[in-house]
């Protein structure tokens, strides 16, 4: 009931997401340029994460092709370097990432549970190896040099995706298609009973969420200077927004993203001293939240929540309390006392006269 | 050509016996507790790198490494099952949702597994000789190390098939796999088998393991691959199948010994490209159940 009254509230949502916004956008005017590198690989993960959770936190089918999806739009962008502007590029591999999302989709989301899975993973690693294999065999080429144009306009494209992701997943979420979805993770069958689309509305979304997998990849080519199929196509990538999104909670807009930051900078701070500490505490993490925090990080954030809500409740109403007993008990006996007084004090000074 | 064909013939029963006995495990951890286990190629490695271990530095032969490995990786599987994936199928409302929390799980023990290894063993290639005497069968030359590996492989798994057929607990681990309620209501010990059956999957991989480091260098950051190889194998053969992953072992081998005769650089995208055709066209695999079984 708290919860529902307090946080669905769409105007609460929208001002954060707006706040966002503005705080990325004027973050170059006082950042240090090292903050904004690190910005654009948290803003990367986050983008990844969110456009996960559109699909797979409604719907409970977990999808292990994003990093397909991310390195299509890295390989589009790395060949169509030079011969087009970015934002042509950018568009372009959205597209593909969403033509291939759309085939994937339509030849898996028949299949259920474990099996899209093992789909979507098996469909990465085929990319991957089927790439790789082309570049060495026909292209002869190994790996494939981007021309950058630059930190800050990387950051400014990274933004203006973040800012569409959001305001995507938000009109999604309260739209028919988010009732539909949530339905479909809730029970499919009876989804389907009422008559909702099942396959079309799955595949819809797949498709959707993965425009904003390919548009990021093709900036990150960009920030990455150099790719090859292992980086483009890194494994870690389907992974990690699944870990983000599950460290994180998947049941509310802010949750992906608190995830993502939190683990990115993590990564930052770890990577470099203790690569396998890294690598060994994600594991660990993983393992603790399955068990203990299935709502993940943002349960305990909301619990917290809750508890200053009812402690501020508690004071309010010991206020309350505390004011009526002044009203009815204290203050007539005060002034009472009051009137005595000023009686003896009147009788006294009569007296004196 | 009839030495080629022979060659590849060998080579790939070489590979099929191995990826059999990797399949199997996954089989006993899938098919009867429902755990798509991702880690398994960790315990692959586990077994491979212990053995390298024991034998570079205290000259224990492999064979009997068998006997100290599988009985150590046996208790870790038992009680890793006994907890923590006990603990999330007492939680999960449903055998789907089950599946998920535990593939995500093995995930994140994957993860653990594999960077406890680096940081025990280095990330360097490793490797080691043992029995690399040649023997000519029909003018080809093999290593006996390979032959020997290929011997174990088989009986091993001719033995577990034997087992998992004719005696009591074979009995209660397919009656389990069939339907855990019914086996429940027939007296068997159903936490119990389930726990046998993930200790036996971790064992069978460290078993699997220890045959792989006879003929191939070690690294620790190879176990996702061998865990990808397991699950097609496993997938080819039906999901909870375990005659079936036995059979695809050795015919995805015998493909990828083919396929490694034409052109090595293209086995890991044949095997994918199998992989997504099986999935499209018969998800169930060749011995497989239905989809939904339960």
């Amino acid at each position: 009931m708290l919860i529902s009254t307090i946080f669905s509230k769409r105007k609460f949502t929208i001002t954060m997401i707006l706040l966002s916004i503005i705080l990325l956008a004027v973050a170059p005017l006082f950042a240090p340029p090292y903050a904004i590198i690190s910005l654009i690989t948290i803003l990367m993960y986050v983008i990844l994460t969110l456009s996960w959770t559109m699909f797979s936190g409604p719907t409970n089918y977990i999808s292990l092709a994003t990093a397909a999806l991310f390195g299509v739009g890295v390989y589009t962008s790395a060949t169509l370097n030079d011969s087009l502007p970015l934002i042509v590029i950018v568009i372009i591999s959205g597209l593909i990432s969403f033509l291939l999302a759309l085939l994937i989709g339509m030849l898996t989301l028949r299949l259920k549970g474990v099996y899209f899975i093992l789909f979507t993973f098996g469909v990465t690693a085929l990319i991957r190896n089927a790439i790789q294999w082309w570049e060495t065999h026909i292209t002869l080429t190994v790996g494939r040099h981007v021309t950058s144009p630059g930190n800050d306009t990387i950051y400014t494209y990274m933004v203006v995706l973040y800012s569409l992701t959001l305001i995507f997943i938000f009109l999604l979420q309260n739209s028919s298609y988010g009732m539909a979805l949530q339905g479909i993770g809730e029970n499919e069958d009876a989804a389907e009973h009422i008559g909702i689309d099942v396959t079309r509305i799955k595949v819809i979304v797949f498709a959707l969420s993965a425009i904003f997998m390919g548009a990021a990849g093709a900036v990150m080519a960009t920030r990455w200077r150099y790719i090859d199929p292992n980086v483009a196509f890194n494994p870690l990538l389907s992974f990690l927004p699944v870990l983000m999104a599950i460290f994180g909670g998947t049941w509310l807009l802010g949750g992906p993203i608190l995830g993502a930051v939190i683990f990115t900078l993590l990564q930052q701070y770890l990577i470099t001293e203790y690569p396998y500490l890294y690598m060994l505490l994600m594991g660990l993490t993983l393992v603790i939240v399955i068990l203990y925090l299935p709502g993940g990080l943002l349960t305990l954030v909301m619990k917290g929540y809750i508890w200053l809500v009812i402690q501020w409740a508690k004071t309010k109403w010991q206020w309350q309390v505390l004011t009526t007993r002044w009203k009815e008990e204290w203050r007539p006996k005060v002034s009472m006392w009051l009137a005595q007084w000023r009686l003896r004090w009147q009788w006294r000074l009569g007296r004196k006269r | 050509m009839a030495q080629n064909i022979l060659d590849i013939l060998i080579t790939g029963l070489i590979l099929g016996g191995i990826y059999a006995l990797i399949a199997v495990g996954l089989t006993l951890q899938y098919g009867v507790g429902r755990v798509l286990n991702v880690s398994h190629g960790e315990f692959i490695l586990i077994g491979a790198l212990s053995t390298y271990t024991l034998y570079t530095n205290f000259g224990i032969s492999p064979l009997i490494a068998i006997a100290i490995i599988t009985p150590v990786l046996f208790t870790i599987g038992y009680i890793l099952d006994r907890t923590l994936y006990n603990y999330l199928r007492k939680k999960a409302p449903n055998t789907d949702a089950f599946s998920g929390t535990s593939l995500l799980a093995s995930f994140g023990l994957a993860f653990v597994v594999q960077n406890l290894m680096l940081t025990l063993w280095g990330a360097n290639l490793k490797g080691y000789t043992y029995l690399n005497t040649s023997v000519s069968i029909f003018g080809t030359l093999y290593g006996l190390n390979r032959l020997l590996a290929l011997g174990v492989a088989v009986g091993v798994s001719v033995i577990f098939y034997l087992f998992i057929r004719y005696t009591r607990l074979g009995k209660a681990i397919r009656s389990s796999a069939e339907d855990r309620v019914m086996a429940q209501v027939m007296a068997v010990n159903v936490k119990q088998v389930l726990a046998i059956c993930f200790g036996l999957g971790a064992a069978l991989a460290g078993l699997a393991g220890i045959l792989y480091s006879m003929m191939f260098e070690l690294q620790p950051s190879k176990g996702i691959e061998l865990t990808i190889i397991a699950i097609v194998v496993v997938v080819f053969g039906g999901l909870g199948s375990i005659t079936g992953s036995l059979i695809g072992g050795f015919v995805l081998g015998l493909v990828t010994s083919i396929v490694n005769f034409i052109d090595p650089s293209l086995s890991l995208v044949a095997f994918y490209l199998i992989f997504i055709l099986l999935l499209i066209f018969k998800p169930s695999g060749i011995l497989g159940r239905q989809i939904h079984a339960d």
